[in-house]
């Protein structure tokens, strides 16, 4: 099963389950969404339930956010995270911290989604993480979607979610299959919000990632196994909240920690993971300095050539790998 | 006009022939830019929303230059870092392209206001600065964005001369006009924000030029804003990403590809009144002319080298921090020790 269907038929399974679920956005209904995630939903619920918009990410989202606080259950598409950025006033001061500032009073059960992340040959204002922006606000939760599993189990549980949910998905990972359990099939699948997932299992450096870059984690950790050094690779899944406790184990565990991402380098996720670690017995548990992996401290160009140079790849996650692990490889 | 429609047809087989990523046609609407763009001075701003290519085509970019920014080569004025179509030229007065929809619709209000203090200025300390407006162009779909609104409501209250430009070609993307607004088009929203407008056949040139040429002066003489609502119709898909028979049919392209083409309509204008005796036969050879031009162009665009790493760093700010210079001694030293990748 593709991404993509795992996310829709995640949506419709809650779309059945709970009538106050609806979901609204730019082309979502007719078109089936700018890259078809809501395929057939308009179809089956109609339009009082799936919901085609004027271009107003400020005005849609607004409106979302206050059917929320009155008992909806809205699913906000944009048809890249890129545009949220139009209504992130909403989505950092409304949905995030109402029910804190009214004591309790206004829950906000909302879902954002839409692709994050870099894609290919869009340039600066369409591909980029915002990963480390969202996971900054109290309030709001954030998760990012690996595999099939991952994203049904996530958009499951992001709607179940009493709090504004934002998910992370990759317009590169919408088309990729992977293999779906007999409990991811079923309708009771949810994937716990705010805990890690260990990929593989590995005793010499831990790869901590999520989204799309796991599965260069997991490319990396192949080549790596072949030179005889093992890789214990964390997909993140939450970004707020952040599994320490997974983090730290692992940590612990192997002694070396190398992080990728692909959002810029300052204030990023690693750079939490980082400040984490060294606020934390983990960091006696250290054989090396932690590494990062991130994209390039500058605007995403769009000349194929300047694009790869920026983003982080399979060889240079290698690369950290084989510094941190430096002595155990000489030795 | 033929020049634009070739140059669109030719780009577009190019992205689908996998030479660049991405592109988009005006297939329909060239009335529009041509129009707007012969009303102007050069020294007019112009904010467009993407499919006004033609403005910067009137204004002197060259069909090199085109090629360049979409091939993504060295020569490409924007140093590689943009998608195609995504132009942009200081010289010619033409802000580079954003993607992000409406936005540079208050940033017309800001380059407009910026205008007019340096209009009155002159005056005062007697240097000569040519008068000057605003132009933005903006979809009838970009006309639901909060910087629409927001945008027109400050250009009448700081009295700004601002021509609010609305193409409004049916569609966007796959949204009909019928799901984009309740009332009568964007023209309608002028009185209320207390702005003059003018609503005009997007498909006639001469119209769409004598609509700017007055909007102009109207704008320079009473220092305020002016919204032209200019009706058209999307004769292409919306982008290279997008097929727009999936929500729209055939036959309604059609119709209107027959009925109200601008080129067509332009063309039996002119062999109407006989102008320069033009018969089919000339305006075959003007096609097959700019055929080859664009072709060429495109031809050289190809072979040009891509743009260096050199540029990776520059311009993220005026000057570069040490942070950068850091990672760009970096990226020099790992391709000089790995010079074979490179
Ligand atoms: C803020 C924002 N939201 C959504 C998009 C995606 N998008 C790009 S073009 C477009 C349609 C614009 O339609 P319109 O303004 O009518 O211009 P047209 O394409 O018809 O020329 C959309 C929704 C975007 N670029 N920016
Ligand atoms: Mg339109």
């Amino acid at each position: 099963m593709t991404v993509r269907e795992a996310i829709c038929e995640g949506l419709d399974e809650e779309m059945e389950r709970d009538e106050a679920v609806y979901i609204i956005g730019e082309e979502v209904a007719q078109y089936q969404g700018a890259y078809k995630v809501t395929k057939g939903l308009y179809q089956k619920y109609g339009e009082k339930r799936v919901i085609d918009t004027p271009i107003t990410e400020a005005g849609f989202t607004g409106l979302a956010v206050g059917s929320a606080f009155h008992d909806l259950r809205p699913v906000v598409e944009f048809m890249t995270i890129n545009f949220s950025m139009q209504a992130i006033d909403h989505i950092v001061n409304s949905a995030a911290k109402q029910f804190y500032m009214s004591g309790g009073e206004l829950a906000c059960p909302i879902v954002f989604r839409g692709p994050n992340g870099y894609s290919a040959g869009t340039a600066a204002q369409h591909s980029q993480c915002f990963a480390a922006w969202f996971g900054a606000i109290p309030g709001l939760k954030v998760v990012a979607p690996y595999s099939s599993e991952d994203a049904k189990g996530l958009i499951k549980a992001a709607i179940r979610d009493p709090n504004p949910v934002m998910v992370l998905e990759h317009e590169l990972m919408y088309g990729v299959s992977f293999p779906m359990s007999d409990e991811a099939q079923s309708k009771d699948w949810v994937v716990e919000i705010g805990k890690a997932k260990i990929e593989r299992e590995g005793s010499d450096v831990t790869i901590i990632t999520f989204s799309k870059e796991v599965g260069k984690a997991l490319e990396a950790a192949e080549i790596m196994a072949a030179k005889g050094v093992s890789c214990e690779v964390v997909n993140l899944l939450s970004i707020r909240p952040i599994d320490r406790e997974a983090i730290f184990k692992s940590v612990k565990k192997t002694g070396r920690c190398v992080t990728l991402e692909q959002g810029f380098p300052q204030h990023g996720v690693g750079a939490e993971i980082a400040a984490m670690i060294m606020e934390s017995d983990t960091f006696n548990y250290l054989d090396a300095p932690m590494e990062r992996v991130c994209g390039a401290d500058i605007p995403t160009p769009y000349a194929t050539e300047l694009e790869i140079a920026v983003f982080p790849h399979v060889d240079d996650v290698i690369a950290a790998i084989e510094r941190t692990t430096f002595r155990t490889i000489a030795a | 006009m033929i020049r634009l429609r070739e140059m669109d047809t030719i780009f577009q087989n190019s992205q689908r022939q996998g030479r660049f990523s991405f592109y988009m046609t005006c297939r329909g609407e060239e009335a529009i830019p041509f129009g707007a763009a012969t009303a102007l001075e050069s020294q007019d701003v112009v904010l467009a929303q993407y499919r006004e290519q033609g403005v910067l085509m009137w204004r002197g970019f060259s069909l090199q230059q085109f090629s360049d920014q979409c091939y993504s080569n060295e020569s490409d004025l924007g140093k590689g870092r943009q998608m195609p179509v995504h132009y942009g030229s200081r010289a010619l007065n033409y802000q580079t392209i954003s993607s992000c929809l409406g936005t540079q619709i208050p940033q017309a209000v800001g380059v407009a206001y910026s205008l007019k203090l340096s209009a009155a200025n002159a005056t005062d300390d007697g240097r000569e600065t040519k008068k000057a407006v605003s132009l933005c162009f903006f979809g009838e779909g970009c006309s639901s964005t909060n910087d629409f609104h927001s945008g027109l409501n400050l250009s009448a209250t700081l009295k700004c001369p601002v021509i609010f430009f609305c193409r409004n070609n049916g569609y966007a993307i796959s949204t009909s006009v019928k799901e984009q607004y309740a009332g009568d088009g964007v023209i309608s929203r002028a009185p209320g924000y207390g702005m003059a407008a003018i609503r005009v056949d997007g498909n006639d040139v001469f119209a769409v030029h004598a609509a700017v040429r007055e909007a102009r002066i109207y704008a320079l003489e009473n220092n305020a804003p002016i919204l032209i609502e200019a009706m058209s119709y999307r004769c292409g898909h919306h982008s290279t990403s997008d097929d727009s028979f999936r929500y729209r049919s055939v036959e309604e392209v059609q119709h209107f590809a027959n009925e109200s083409d601008p080129l067509i309509r332009l063309q039996n204008f002119l062999k109407h009144h006989k102008y320069d005796n033009m018969t089919d036969d000339d305006f075959r050879i003007m096609v097959e002319d700019e055929k080859k031009a664009i072709l060429y162009a495109m031809r050289k665009a190809e072979r040009k080298p891509k743009p260096s790493l050199e540029d990776l760093f520059t311009d993220v700010y005026n000057e570069m921090p040490p942070s950068l210079k850091a990672q760009q001694n970096q990226l020099n030293e790992h391709i000089a020790k790995y010079p074979d990748s490179y």
